[in-house]
């Protein structure tokens, strides 16, 4: 099971810029439900809802479940049917008026499965219902979960994000989601780095250390100085009485 | 690792110019070289602090005689101080412990704070000593003197009278007082003799005055009354009582102690100061002082008398009156103000920079444009009246200017009236509209930090939320410019509007909507009337939006872009983060919801960016020469949150940033083994918190930087709703050494400047710290491309150098807010720092590259140009005079 998706994961062109906790990520496409549900897991099923109305009025109907797994290692993985014939009209009547295109996912602890049916209430996010059909239903939708593994947001994106006005003529486009999903924990912010810190200036400490215990002045130049003076002594025994005496009266 | 610090606060200019000289190879040796400090010159030059105390609960004078100048208040912000009586002025202060531990309950002449006897030196503020007292519910207390020499202390406790000697604190008697259920004992007064009294009031009857031996506590008499009678005041061998009656003949009795007095609420123009002789209950003559009422300011609220014997034997009086704005009025027969301190100022809410109008003559101009085309010939007319006007305004400031050349610096007066306000050429100067939570308004000037304007607002609860907002800049002339003060009782949410000038402090006669239901929500649209005012939408608790104003024009506007408006609400008491967005009939949708389960976290602050925020630069350029794009969302909102565990090794500060449109989280941490409190600056692409380090137990900063990568998305617009591609999060953490009250980040006009944190610390001082210290690409390595990029290698602690407090010795105490404000040099960025204290200044994150220096040479500037044409000159007519003769060859 988990080596299906994640070749699906390989084979998606989508860019993902920064996922920092990304467990796990799976690709579905609709034409595929049911196909290895059955399998192993230990985790459970939450509906996926999702509501486009020409009104704008919320009416959450069902568009797929998501199959989640909680622990060390927490997967989702999502199974959803094709849009019907009288959704895809209706999805593309919500876009001609710039309507939105909203899901839902109902509010779960992935740890915790006791508190699960215990919370209420859903969270909710949305995108333009253009870009959804002008994107050919290919979205990407995120999972948000706190650091005790309850779920606190989702959000749903689509790949182009931008409505053009271009028209969607194929209605095969438009039948099945090519939804990519993510489930993100929250990354741990850095402490103030003092080991690596103290390490390098140990480093540097060495590093300067060393000449400074090198020998001092006297020590260091004792050539110099003994040719110096040797050059010294063998000038002045050569011309004893040249420059010597001029010298010191000028 | 960084150069010396260049600049020694507090040194003259010509000396540090060595200091600079000798340290300039250090500076070259050194790629980033941050220097910023007060020349001894500087100071107060550009920068004013004001001393506040807060309002008074108890006041006291320091001796019953004419000369006295000394007397001492204790306030509720737990300070006790010492004023010059004849001017006003701060001699001395304590800041004593916030809360209930430091709260003073009643101040003698030496003082007294709770259950501490304390006894301060009145000359210098000293403490003396310091004894405990029994505990029980303290009522009063006060001095008794036996023959002018003050010996012991009386304590009123609720059903006891007791006497300590003041020497030591120990106890020579107590009483029980008789009917304690009934009566309530307020005040205790010894006149000196051989006598204590004891003041009781049965709550809307009488009252009862029991007099007690000084030697043993036997009740030598009481007395009850069926008046209400009033403090005492003592000189010589005369106790009188001031009474202060209103001019409306309704009897109106004053007591320091306001707690048995009901408010009175009726209208007063002013208050009449009588003194009553206590023996014979008789006014005495000649001691009429009339008390004017500002007409925008509060009710007296409580009467100090200063009571003394003049020459002639009578008796004179001076009186201080604590109004319920908190103001302090020091009056003088008969009648006259001595001083006023507006106290209220102690506690400042939140505060707005305005801009002046500009002067009579400019607006004129200006106004030509504003006005619709009437034609050509007028307007050429119109144009060159204007003209004229100018010139004659320029001539004016000539002369101006040339006879106070004449006059010795000392006697020209830049005094600061509300008439001659306008703007001065690089916008420096503003108006401060500043709330306080008494409900006062004020206008200050924000160079000379004069009070130019006040207004009171009256039944204000005490426990109101204020959100000051500009509808309307002074950038329309003719239009006022217009502030809307949102006024929120906690409790029941409802809210009232007030409307008004900030630069003069009228309040608009505009029709202010009805807000029938709590509001949870305001917001400040873009959108703009006909009247140039932006719109301001409040949303009540059934999520119905209200527009102010509420033109046709306005409805119109918002009908059209009602889908492009979204806006958030956040419950922090359910953990709930929810998105709306309006309809069309301004009724709303909930469009996305964030949970934060309250069982795991609570969310403690929410911050959005600065609307009037500029951000110059797209990107930073890298070692590489790539540029990496910052990731500008005007949206995000920064969302702090602590954990419900307490417990230091599982409590964590959690960071989210959520896109305020769509809902979406944008990015999720997690600092663990921290807690609060957590202030955060949220700006530009980044985020810099500052929390409590549980496991090393030391405060930490931590920098959030978000980046969009090398390419951009869509560099023309940043829509929410096309972003589909979550940003690169950096992130680095650092040591701060020192606790910190408040954080705020430096604004300029067009955001070209390096941006510097301004951080208060509990001592008072106000920190700017470069951001640049605060950058998570700070590398760990040095490398060529982080040198190339000017990035300080990683160092786990920050710095604080001392060089780098803007307000120098200036100190604000218990600074509660920084506010700044963008001036009209790009350089300059105007800061506010408020707590008990108000402390303007300017600073100038890059220096002041945008102005010319003090000392810089004209002379050799311009001789030098003048010399260079005409050199030019000359060398032309050579060179044609040889060209010509070269011709004629």
């Amino acid at each position: 099971m988990a080596s299906v998706p994640r070749s699906f994961l390989l084979l998606s062109i989508i860019p993902t810029i920064l996922i920092l906790c990304a467990d796990f990520a799976c690709c579905n496409t609709g034409r595929k439900t049911g196909d290895g549900l059955d399998t192993d897991f230990s985790g459970f099923s939450v509906p996926l809802e999702h509501s486009f109305q020409v009104d704008d009025v919320s009416r959450f109907r069902m568009r797929g479940a998501l199959q989640l797994r909680g622990g060390r290692e927490t997967s989702v993985s999502l199974s959803q049917s094709q849009l019907s014939e009288e959704d895809r009209n209706t999805l593309k009547e919500v876009a001609a008026v710039d309507g939105l295109y909203k899901i839902r996912v109902p509010r779960v602890s992935l740890t915790d499965r006791q508190t699960e049916r215990q919370m209420d209430g859903y969270l909710t996010a949305f995108v333009r219902a253009c870009s959804l059909v002008e994107s050919h239903l290919s979205d990407v939708i995120t999972l948000h979960t706190d650091v005790s593994g309850y779920l606190i947001g989702v959000s749903i994106v689509t790949i182009p994000g931008a409505c053009r006005g271009t028209e969607v003529e194929d209605e095969v486009d438009l039948e099945a989601f090519n939804t990519t999903l993510t489930i993100i924990a929250p990354t741990n912010a850095p402490q103030p780095e003092t080991a690596l810190f103290i390490e390098r200036m140990d480093i540097e400490h060495e590093k300067r250390g060393k000449p400074q215990e090198q020998k001092s002045f006297f020590a260091k130049y004792w050539y110099l100085i003994l040719g110096g003076a040797i050059f010294l002594m063998a000038s002045s025994s050569a011309q004893p009485s040249a420059g010597g005496a001029e010298e010191q009266q000028s | 690792m960084y150069p010396p610090s260049l600049v020694v606060t507090f040194t003259k200019k010509s000396s540090v110019k060595m200091a600079k000289l000798t340290s300039l190879f250090v500076i070259s040796l050194s790629f980033f070289c941050i220097s910023e400090a007060v020349f001894e010159d500087q100071v107060g030059k550009f920068d004013w602090r004001q001393q506040y105390v807060g309002k008074t609960l108890f006041a006291h004078f320091e001796s019953n005689t004419q000369s006295s100048k000394k007397m001492f208040v204790a306030t509720d912000k737990n300070i006790f101080a010492s004023f010059n009586s004849r001017t006003g002025d701060l001699l001395w202060r304590h800041v004593d412990k916030t809360g209930p531990e430091g709260s003073i309950d009643i101040l003698l002449l030496h003082g007294q704070d709770g259950r501490l006897l304390r006894s301060w030196d009145t000359n210098i503020g000293g403490l003396n000593w310091e004894a405990v007292l029994d505990t029980g519910s303290f009522q009063a207390a006060c001095f008794v003197a036996i023959q002018d020499t003050v010996k012991l202390v009386a304590v009123l406790k609720k059903a006891a009278l007791s006497l300590h000697y003041l020497s030591n604190g120990h106890q020579k008697w107590v009483e029980n007082l008789p009917d304690s259920d009934a009566v309530q004992y307020q005040a205790v007064y010894s006149g000196g003799e051989e006598e204590v009294y004891v003041l009781g009031v049965v709550p809307n009857s009488h009252l009862t005055i029991i007099a007690y031996s000084l030697e043993d506590g036997e009740i030598i008499k009481q007395v009850t009354t069926l008046a209400f009678l009033v403090s005492f005041a003592t000189t010589g061998k005369k106790t009188v009582a001031a009474v202060m009656t209103p001019k409306n003949e309704t009897v109106m009795l004053r007591h320091s102690n306001p707690r048995w007095l009901s408010p009175l609420s009726f209208p007063l123009q002013a208050c009449a100061i009588n003194l009553f002789s206590v023996d014979s209950g008789r006014r005495l003559l000649d001691t009429t002082v009339l008390f004017p009422l500002e007409l925008n300011g509060g009710k007296p609220h409580a009467l100090y008398v200063h009571a003394f014997l003049k020459k002639d034997d009578s008796v004179g009086y001076r009186v201080l009156v604590q109004t319920q704005d908190h103001a302090l009025t020091f009056i003088q027969q008969p009648g006259r103000v001595v001083w006023t301190r507006e106290e209220a100022l102690a506690d400042v809410v939140t505060m707005e920079m305005v801009d002046l109008p500009l002067t009579g003559t400019q607006a004129e101009l200006e106004g030509e444009f504003g006005k619709k085309a009437d034609g050509l010939f007028p307007m050429v007319l119109k144009r060159l009246s204007s003209q004229v006007t100018l010139l004659q305004a320029w001539l004016a400031h000539l002369w101006k200017l040339f006879y106070e050349a004449r006059k010795p610096r000392g006697q020209v007066k830049n005094e600061v009236t509300i008439e001659t306000l306008s703007r001065d050429e690089f916008n420096l100067q503003k108006m401060m509209v500043m709330v306080t939570a008494s409900g006062k308004l004020f206008g200050i000037d924000s160079k000379s930090g004069s009070i130019l304007w006040k207004h009171y607002l009256e039944n204000v609860q005490p426990n109101a939320a204020f959100k000051l907002i500009v509808q309307r800049t002074t950038a329309h002339f003719p239009h006022p410019p217009q502030c809307t003060l949102l006024i929120k009782d906690k409790d029941t949410g409802l809210a009232t509007l007030h409307v008004f000038n900030p630069i003069f402090g009228r309040k608009s006669h505009i029709a202010l909507p009805a807000l029938p239901r709590p509001i949870l929500q305001s917001l400040l649209l873009p959108v703009i009337d006909q009247d140039y005012a932006k719109v301001l939408l409040l949303v009540d608790d059934q999520y119905k939006v209200t527009a102010f104003p509420s033109t046709k024009n306005v409805l119109q506007q918002l009908q059209e872009m009602a889908s492009s408006i979204f806006f958030y609400l956040i419950r922090s008491d359910q953990g709930n983060l929810s998105g709306f967005r309006l309809r069309k009939d301004l009724s709303t949708e909930r469009i996305w919801e964030v949970v934060l389960p309250t069982e795991v976290q609570k969310i403690v602050a929410v911050k959005g960016k600065r609307p009037n925020e500029h951000v110059h630069s797209q990107g930073r350029v890298m070692g590489d020469r790539s540029v990496l794009y910052k990731y500008l969302n005007p949206n995000l909102l920064a969302v702090v949150t602590e954990s419900t565990d307490t417990h230091p090794e599982r409590a964590f500060v959690g960071v989210f940033l959520v896109d305020g449109v769509t809902g979406r989280i944008i990015h999720e941490a997690v600092q663990r083994k921290a807690r609060g409190p957590v202030h955060f600056v949220h700006s530009e692409n980044w985020v810099v918190y500052e929390y409590w380090n549980t496991k090393s137990r030391r405060n930490e900063f931590s920098v959030l930087e978000l980046f969009e990568g090398t390419e951009l998305y869509n560099s023309t617009v940043f829509s929410s709703l096309d972003r589909p591609h979550l940003p690169q999060v950096l992130q680095q953490t650092y040591i701060f050494p020192s606790p910190i009250t408040t954080m705020e980040a430096t604004l300029t006009e067009k955001g070209i400047t390096s941006r510097h944190l301004l951080v208060g610390l509990p001592s008072g001082a106000i920190l700017s710290l470069p951001k640049m210290f605060l950058d998570p690409r700070r590398p760990e390595v040095v490398t060529e491309h982080s040198r190339e990029e000017n990035l300080i290698p990683y160092a786990p602690e920050m710095p604080i150098r001392t060089e780098w407090f803007i307000n120098y010795n200036q100190t604000v105490a218990r600074v509660k807010g920084i506010y700044t404000a963008p001036s009209g040099l790009e350089s300059t960025c105007l800061v506010v720092a408020y707590g008990l204290d108000i402390y303007q200044t300017r600073v100038y994150p890059s220096k002041q590259f945008d102005v010319l220096k003090d000392d810089y040479d004209y002379v050799l500037i311009s001789s030098v140009l003048f010399a260079l044409f005409f050199a030019t000159m000359i060398s032309k007519r050579l060179a044609q005079v040889k060209l010509l003769n070269r011709a004629w060859r």
